[in-house]
C-alpha cells in the first residue's frame, strides 16, 4: 500500500466552498489553510479548481457475481469498476453459485473483496437457503462471521411466502440486521418480460404490471410495522411504490428505499426496439413513473440511489429479448446519471448526492467507516468528481467484464476523477490504479469535452 | 422497406402497392400455368421456430410461383430447440446465401432482432412473432375484405382503393393474437373502423392508444354495430388452463358469450362477410354454420394468402430494381 499523500488543491467539499484537502496516513490530515503547510514537499498535488470532493460511494446493491459466473463478472473486475464509478464500497448480492447463504461463502466473498483491494466488499446474506423461499439461511452464522452481515437478500427472487418474511424480518432484529426485499409477486409476473403498459401491448411482450411491485411493498411495510422491525425496498420502480413507502414513512414504519440509475433515467419505450440490453428487473417504467422516483429521490422519500450492477456475458443478451437475461451494469454510470437527472435539473445539491450515494446507504448496511463526513480525522474514503466533464459510454471498453450497459453511446454528465480508498488512490485522473502491470485504462470513455 | 416485420411499417400507399400487385399476382393465378420467373436465382428460406404447416406451405407456394429456391429450416425439434441460437442460425442462413428469410418465432421482436443484429443481409419477412405481429394475414385480410366489400362486390377494379368507411369487429383472444394486433394498425391504415371484442381478461393493457373501440358484448357490436367484415379469432384451449385459474371459465362459457353460431350470424347484415385466420376450433369461436354458411371467406382467405406473399416477396426482392422505389427505402 502506498503512503503517497495527496494535496487536493481548491476543492469543493459537497459542491461548497473552495478549500484544500490534505489526505494522510489514511484520513483526511488537514482542510483549509493547514493543509498546504502540513502537505510539505513530497505531497501528490491534485488541482482540483472546478471539482467536487464527495465522500466515497456506497452502493447497497450490486451484483459481482463470483463465485459461480466468473464469465459475467469477477469480485476483481466488479470491484475495480466500481472504484472507477467512485465508490469505495459495495454490497455483493446474494445470487451467486454456490449462494451465498453460509458463513463459508459470504466470508469467501469478503476476503476475494479485500485480496482485490479496490473498494471495501461486504458481502448480503441470502435470507433462505438457496434463495428458495423455504427455509431461513443461517442469518446469525453469516452475522457473525468474519464478513459481518448486515443486509439479507433474496434478491432476483421475492420472499414471497409472508410467514417466510415475517421471521426472516423479526429474526435479524436480534443483530441489528436488515431484509432488503426484491418487491415482485411472482404469480402476476410469470413469464413477464417488460412494464405492463401500452408499449408492452403493442409490441406484444407479457407485462410485469406494476402492482405486482406494490402489492409486495404494501405487504412488507404493514409486516415490518407488526413486528417492529427494518425493512429495505430494493430498486422501487413505480409511481404506485413511492407513494407507499411515503405513507409508510409518515405512519412511523422502519423502512427505507432505493432507486437505481436506469429507473432514474430510462422509460419502456425503449423496448420498441427489442434490444435486450435495456431488459431488467424490475422493468423500465413510464415517464410517470420516473418522474415519481425522481421526486421521491428528492423528497427523501426514496433514500438512497443503490446501481443493481448486474452483468451479463454477450451470449446471454445476444438474442431475442424473450431469451435474454434480466439486468444491466451500472457502477461505472451510476454518478453521472445521478448528477444529470438530479443534480443538473436542480432537484437535488452536491450534498444530497453524497447522502443518497454514501452516507445512507452506509447506515442502511451499517459500514460504519463509510459515507462519513469530509472532516479532519476522518477515513479517507473520497471521490473527487468533474461535473463539466463529458464523456461517452463506449460499453466493451469499460472496466466490467461485461458489455450490458443501457448506456452506450451516450454522453454522461460529469467524471470520475480520482477515488480514495483509506488514503489510498485507487483510481487518479481517471484512471484505476493498477499496480503490479501498471496496465491502466481509462474508464470506457471516450472524452468530449 | 428493405423488411417486413409489422403491419405499423406500412404507410396507406405501401399498403395498397401491395394489395394492388397481389390483384395482378391473383390473376395470374388462374392462368393455367402458375408460375412465373421473376425471382429464378433468388433463395427464400422458410424459418420456421414453431409449427404452423399452413403459414408456412402459403410462403412455400409463393416463393415457388415466383420460380425461387426455396430452403425450409424447420427450427423445431432439430439443432435448435437443442440450444443453437437465433444468432448461430441466421449466421448459417447468410452463409448459404439466403435473399430473403422468412421467419416465425415464438418470442416478439425476434424478427425484428434478426433484421437489425447484423447477423443477415437479407430480407426479413415477419410470418407471426409471439403476440405480436403477423403482417402477411393483415395483409391477406384487408386483400379479401377489399375484394368482397369495395366497388361492387369486388366485380369492379378496385386498384388504388382503400377500406375507407368499412367496420371490421375483430372477436376473441386479443391479448394473445398477434393477427389482431397487425390488423388493427393496418385496417386503421386503411381507413377502416375496428371493433375489438373480448371478455375483459383477453383485452391487452393499454389498448386505449390502439385506435380502434372496444366491446365486451359481442351481441350488442353484431346488432347496433352492423359491422361489414366480422374477423373471430382462434382460441387456444390451453390457454384456458393456465395461471389465475384461466382467461373464462369454461369453453362452454366462452362460447355462449363470444362464439359465432347461427343465430348470430342471421343478426348480420346481408353483405358482412365472416373471417377467421385458421385453424379453426369448431363448436368454440365459430360453429360448423358459421363456418361453412356462403358468407364464410375462410378458404379464400387462404388462396388470396398465397397472392400476397407473392406480392410481398416480389416487392422485397425482384422490386431491388425495378419497383423498390414504390415500397420505399
Ligand atoms: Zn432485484
Amino acid at each position: 500500500m502506498t503512503t503517497t499523500k495527496y494535496l487536493l488543491r481548491a476543492v469543493a467539499p459537497l459542491g461548497g466552498e473552495r478549500v484544500d484537502v490534505l489526505i494522510a496516513d489514511g484520513v483526511v490530515a488537514a482542510i483549509g489553510a493547514d493543509a498546504g503547510t502540513l502537505a510539505g514537499s513530497d505531497a501528490t498535488v491534485v488541482e482540483s479548481a472546478g471539482l467536487v470532493l464527495l465522500p466515497g460511494l456506497v452502493d447497497l446493491h450490486t451484483h459481482l457475481r463470483e463465485p459461480g459466473r466468473e464469465d459475467a463478472e469477477t469480485v476483481l473486475s466488479g470491484t475495480r469498476a466500481a472504484a472507477l464509478g467512485g465508490f469505495t464500497a459495495v454490497h455483493a448480492m446474494a445470487n451467486t453459485t454456490p449462494v451465498q447463504d453460509s458463513a463459508g461463502v459470504v466470508e469467501q466473498v469478503w476476503r476475494l473483496g479485500r485480496d482485490a483491494g479496490w473498494v471495501d466488499v461486504h458481502p448480503v446474506g441470502a435470507v433462505s437457503v438457496g434463495l428458495a423461499g423455504e427455509h431461513l439461511a443461517e442469518l446469525g452464522a453469516m452475522a457473525g462471521s468474519a464478513a459481518h452481515v448486515r443486509v439479507f437478500s433474496d434478491d432476483g427472487k421475492c420472499v414471497h411466502d409472508p410467514v417466510l418474511m415475517r421471521r426472516a424480518l423479526e429474526y435479524v432484529k436480534a443483530f441489528g440486521g436488515v431484509v432488503a426485499q426484491h418487491a415482485q409477486e411472482p404469480r402476476l409476473t410469470e413469464n413477464a418480460q417488460m412494464h405492463e403498459g401500452v408499449v408492452s401491448g403493442e409490441i406484444g411482450l407479457a407485462g410485469w404490471p406494476s402492482v405486482a411491485e406494490e402489492a409486495i411493498i404494501a405487504r412488507d411495510v404493514l409486516l415490518a410495522e407488526h413486528v417492529g422491525s427494518r425493512l429495505h425496498v430494493c430498486h422501487v420502480s413505480t409511481a404506485g411504490s413511492v407513494e407507499i413507502v411515503r405513507s409508510a414513512k409518515s405512519r412511523g414504519i422502519d423502512v427505507t428505499a432505493e432507486v437505481t440509475p436506469h429507473h432514474l433515467a430510462l422509460t419502456d419505450e425503449l423496448a420498441r426496439g427489442y434490444d435486450p440490453v435495456f431488459k431488467v428487473n424490475p422493468p423500465l417504467r413510464t415517464a410517470a413513473d420516473v418522474e415519481a422516483v425522481r421526486t421521491g429521490l428528492a423528497d427523501g422519500t426514496i433514500d438512497i440511489v443503490a446501481t443493481d450492477h448486474a452483468p451479463h456475458p454477450r451470449e446471454d443478451k445476444d438474442s431475442e429479448w424473450s431469451a435474454a437475461a434480466f439486468g444491466m451494469t451500472g457502477l461505472e454510470t451510476a454518478l453521472s446519471v445521478v448528477q444529470e437527472a438530479m443534480v443538473d435539473t436542480g432537484r437535488m445539491t452536491w450534498a444530497d448526492v453524497a447522502r443518497v450515494l454514501s452516507s445512507t446507504p452506509a447506515a442502511i448496511g451499517q459500514v460504519s467507516d463509510q459515507g462519513r463526513p469530509i472532516a479532519v480525522g476522518e477515513p479517507a474514503n473520497l471521490t473527487l468528481v468533474d461535473p463539466a466533464a463529458r464523456w461517452v459510454v463506449v460499453p466493451h471498453e469499460q472496466a466490467t467484464a461485461s458489455d450490458n450497459s443501457p448506456f452506450g453511446g451516450r454522453e454522461m454528465h460529469g467524471r470520475v476523477v480520482a477515488t480514495f480508498l483509506r488514503g489510498r488512490a485507487t483510481v487518479l485522473d481517471g484512471l484505476a490504479q493498477d499496480d503490479a502491470d501498471g496496465s491502466r485504462r481509462a474508464a470506457g470513455r471516450t472524452e468530449t469535452h | 422497406m428493405k423488411h417486413l416485420l409489422s403491419a405499423a411499417d406500412l404507410d396507406r400507399s405501401e399498403a395498397i402497392e401491395i394489395l394492388d400487385t397481389a390483384a395482378q399476382m391473383a390473376a395470374t393465378q388462374s392462368r393455367e400455368i402458375k408460375k412465373l420467373p421473376t425471382l429464378r436465382g433468388r433463395t427464400v428460406v422458410n424459418l420456421f421456430f414453431e409449427d404452423s404447416t399452413r403459414t408456412r406451405i402459403s410462403f412455400e407456394t409463393a416463393a415457388k410461383r415466383l420460380s425461387a429456391d426455396v430452403i425450409n429450416f424447420s427450427a423445431k425439434g432439430s439443432s435448435v430447440s437443442k440450444g443453437e441460437s437465433l444468432k448461430d442460425t441466421a449466421l448459417t442462413l447468410q452463409a448459404m446465401g439466403a435473399d430473403a428469410v422468412v421467419i416465425r418465432h415464438q418470442s416478439s421482436g425476434a424478427p425484428h432482432t434478426l433484421a437489425y443484429a447484423g447477423w443477415t443481409s437479407g430480407a426479413v419477412i415477419n410470418a407471426g412473432d409471439g403476440t405480436h405481429q403477423h403482417p402477411t394475414q393483415a395483409l391477406l385480410d384487408a386483400f379479401t375484405i377489399r375484394r368482397h366489400l369495395v366497388g361492387d362486390s369486388g366485380r369492379a377494379d378496385v386498384a388504388g382503393r382503400d377500406l375507407a368507411g368499412l367496420h371490421v369487429a375483430i372477436v376473441g383472444d386479443v391479448l394473445h393474437s398477434r393477427v389482431a394486433r397487425s390488423n388493427v394498425q393496418l385496417l386503421h391504415t386503411l381507413g377502416a373502423r375496428v371493433t375489438l371484442v373480448a371478455p375483459p381478461t383477453l383485452v391487452p393493457v393499454g389498448v386505449g392508444s390502439w385506435g380502434a373501440d372496444v366491446s365486451y358484448h359481442l351481441d350488442e357490436v353484431l346488432t347496433e354495430g352492423r359491422p361489414d367484415a366480422v374477423m373471430m379469432l382462434r382460441v387456444q384451449r390451453e390457454r384456458m388452463s393456465m395461471a389465475g385459474g384461466g382467461f373464462f371459465p369454461s369453453p362452454l362459457e366462452y362460447t355462449r358469450g363470444y362464439g359465432l353460431d347461427a343465430r348470430r350470424l342471421a343478426a348480420l347484415p346481408d353483405h358482412t362477410i365472416v373471417m377467421h385466420p385458421g385453424p379453426m376450433n369448431r363448436g368454440l369461436e365459430i360453429s360448423a354454420d358459421a363456418a361453412d354458411s356462403p358468407r364464410a371467406v375462410i378458404v379464400e382467405q387462404v388462396s388470396n394468402g398465397v397472392a400476397v406473399r407473392m406480392a410481398v416477396l416480389y416487392l422485397l426482392l425482384a422490386g431491388e430494381t425495378t419497383n423498390m422505389k414504390a415500397v420505399g427505402e
